[in-house]
């Protein structure tokens, strides 16, 4: 006490003991007169509904079209792409034969291609030769993978460039067969 | 005592007193160095917002500027500076800061990642943060992993032996327990399953990279017993056999791991079952 009356804080100090909590107060009724939020109380086993009526109602997260372009993804959906159309081709072709013999027959077929003109004739090879070479070659890839072969992610890329290249050979190869 | 003086000085606003308090404040300004002004580097954030209790707003991509050179290095740091400073209501899972809880694995530019050790770009425009791909949102950047862990579960992730050694631990040689490298550092982010395209379209049977290289993880242990158990439960056409080895799994692991070659392996032991 003796040093708050040297600083001259004897007012002071009584005010700063009772002001406080008057503020304190006041503020707090305050917030009591203005608190709008109403709150329901609700049973524990509320919770479970509540949860179900949520999951009802939420979105899936975009996938395919915010994923970053990677060799690993679009090289999958190449090989099951390149798979699905050289099938149809066999089997629709294999059907059709099956069907009409003489329509399909290899004569026929031959006769049918010398006709074309040249850009057309190679236009088509490109078109068998590109998927074939990728499908192939991606699958020899997927036969060292299934013996243990390039499983580290290294391994992974530089055999996914190796089969783009030999793609790239065996393509330009067959086109100029 | 020094106290009462700022609590005199703050209530009164005594003149005495206040100056005393601001000679002191400049005269400390004036010997600490100054800080280096550094130039705005705006950068912009594009980030997925939905909220549940408007669920049928459809979910959008929200942007924020901030200055890269008032923030720290790594994407949380701008996330926690956007929810800091900007949007309070930006939701988001984090927690250790350092690439070991798993709890802000997000995709950010097009690759999952865990926010707090993925730099931010400096020299792009803008950066696009969203949740886990194919994932049930619960808000914003937080996806319902309920499944996931169902499915981490259900392979048992935990030592089973009948016949425990009596009188001591298990004993094992350095080289089975480095046969566990690579694959006990998991720390089950759900980045590798969720960047999996089997995964996204199977995802109810399919168990995805996380689970199967932790379901080998206890197939690879020696001192686990129940191997032929758990390699029967996995004999089916689903369970590990979507894999088609895509490798996106290794390719996005935060931890640098590799589920693919944890998958093929296992894959070789079901086929020589």
């Amino acid at each position: 006490m003796m040093s708050t009356r040297a600083l001259g804080l004897g007012p002071a100090f009584r005010q700063a003991v009772a002001a406080p909590r008057l503020v304190r107060n006041q503020a707090i009724r305050n917030v009591i007169a203005r608190r709008t939020i109403q709150t329901e109380s609700l049973p524990p086993s509320a919770a479970q509904t509540i949860l179900n009526n949520q999951r009802l109602k939420r979105p899936s997260s975009p996938h395919f079209t915010i994923y970053q372009p990677q060799l690993t993804w679009l090289g999958s959906i190449a090989n099951r792409v390149t798979g699905v159309g050289l099938s149809v081709l066999l089997y629709g072709y294999a059907l059709a034969y099956l069907a009409a013999p003489e329509t399909f027959s290899s004569a026929n077929v031959i006769e049918l291609v010398h006709g074309l003109p040249e850009a057309v004739k190679y236009a088509g090879k490109f078109i068998l030769a590109l998927p074939f070479s990728f499908h192939a070659l991606n699958g020899l890839r997927h036969l060292s993978w299934d013996v243990g072969k390039f499983l580290s992610l290294k391994g992974a890329y530089q055999s996914g460039y190796a089969v783009l290249a030999g793609t790239a050979v065996g393509t330009v190869a067959l086109v100029l067969l | 005592m020094q106290s009462l003086v700022a609590r005199k000085a703050l209530l009164q606003g005594a003149p005495r007193c206040a100056n005393v308090a601001r000679g002191f404040a400049s005269s400390a300004a004036r010997s600490q160095a100054v800080p280096l002004e550094k130039p705005v580097l705006l950068k912009e954030f594009k980030i997925y917002r939905w909220n549940p209790d408007e669920p049928a707003k459809k979910p959008t991509l929200q942007s924020y500027q901030i200055d890269l050179n008032q923030c720290g290095p790594m994407v949380l740091d701008a996330l926690i500076k956007i929810k800091n400073e900007i949007d309070p209501t930006l939701t988001f899972r984090r927690s250790c800061r350092e690439g070991i809880c798993g709890s802000c694995a997000m995709n950010v530019n097009g690759q999952n990642t865990l926010a707090c050790l993925c730099r931010i770009d400096r020299d792009s425009k803008d950066s696009k943060i969203y949740p886990l791909p194919h994932m049930y949102i619960v808000k914003d950047l937080v996806p319902d992993l309920t499944q996931f862990y169902k499915q981490y579960k259900s392979i048992e992730p935990y030592l089973k032996n009948d016949n425990p050694p009596a009188d001591r631990e298990f004993l094992q040689s350095p080289e089975d327990r480095r046969k566990l490298d690579g694959m006990y550092e998991c720390i089950l982010c759900a980045c590798c399953s969720t960047s999996c395209p089997s995964y996204w379209w199977n995802q109810d049977e399919y168990l995805g990279p996380a689970t199967l290289m932790a379901a080998y993880r206890w197939m690879a242990d020696s001192r686990d017993s129940y191997g032929a158990q758990r390699k029967e439960r996995l004999q089916n056409e689903l369970s590990v056999y979507r894999c088609h080895t895509i490798f996106n799994c290794a390719r996005t692991c935060p931890k640098g791991l590799n589920p693919a070659m944890a998958i093929a392996k296992l894959k070789l032991e079901l086929a020589a079952d």
